[in-house]
């Protein structure tokens, strides 16, 4: 169980210096690269909770954390590159 | 089978961290994606396939292993796209940048001709 613990504070700092590059991030897509790191941990953090508390549901969010990550980049990406500054 | 799986899980959060630390330190968004884009795909992965060797269950193994692939697959392309949008969109280099492959006259012209 330390594992899970010392995980989750890996994850925490891991998030909080993606919360800094978003707030600070120059461009747009400093931001979404920050956004995407954000959601990495935030999904790594299901698969802890899961393994904590034996939840099977926080799988499924894992899981579709996955999938909607990747379609929420591609299209801030089509936003972004469609962008002249 | 607990051994193994911290070991999965530690790995994966501290490769994570490291994503965190690459694109707080990195000069530009490229270096930036670049890290974010290698070091959280395999910590993620990492984690996911940490927690299901932790759970134990085949139900769990099989969902997070999906989503371990899933990550594994997309990640990249993700961290191609990102970085593709940002040149095109104007982003600056770093200063320390010595090549730049993209920046052809002939493209140039054209850009300016659009302009």
């Amino acid at each position: 169980m330390t594992v899970l613990w010392v995980g989750f504070g890996l994850l925490a700092a891991s998030f909080s210096l993606a919360l800094v590059r978003a707030v600070i991030g120059p461009t747009v897509a400093d931001r979404a690269v920050a956004a995407d790191v954000g959601l990495y941990g935030i999904i790594s953090v299901l698969a802890l909770l899961a393994a904590a508390t034996g939840a099977g549901q926080f799988l499924d969010v894992a899981l579709i954390g996955v999938l909607l990550g990747f379609l929420a980049t591609v299209a801030l990406a089509a936003l972004v590159g469609r962008q002249r500054s | 089978m607990t051994v193994i799986a911290s070991v999965f899980i530690v790995l994966g959060c501290a490769l994570t961290l490291l994503a965190g630390v690459g694109i707080l330190r990195f000069p530009d968004v490229f270096t930036r994606a670049n890290a974010a884009t290698k070091a959280a795909g395999l910590g993620v992965a990492c984690v996911l396939l940490g927690a299901g060797l932790w759970i134990g269950t085949w139900e769990a193994g099989i969902k997070l292993g999906i989503a371990a692939v899933l990550q594994f697959l997309t990640a990249p392309i993700s961290g191609h796209l990102i970085g593709r949008a940002a040149y095109r969109s104007g982003a600056p280099l770093a200063a320390s940048t010595h090549i730049d492959d993209l920046a052809d006259p002939a493209d140039t012209l054209s850009q300016s001709l659009e302009d």
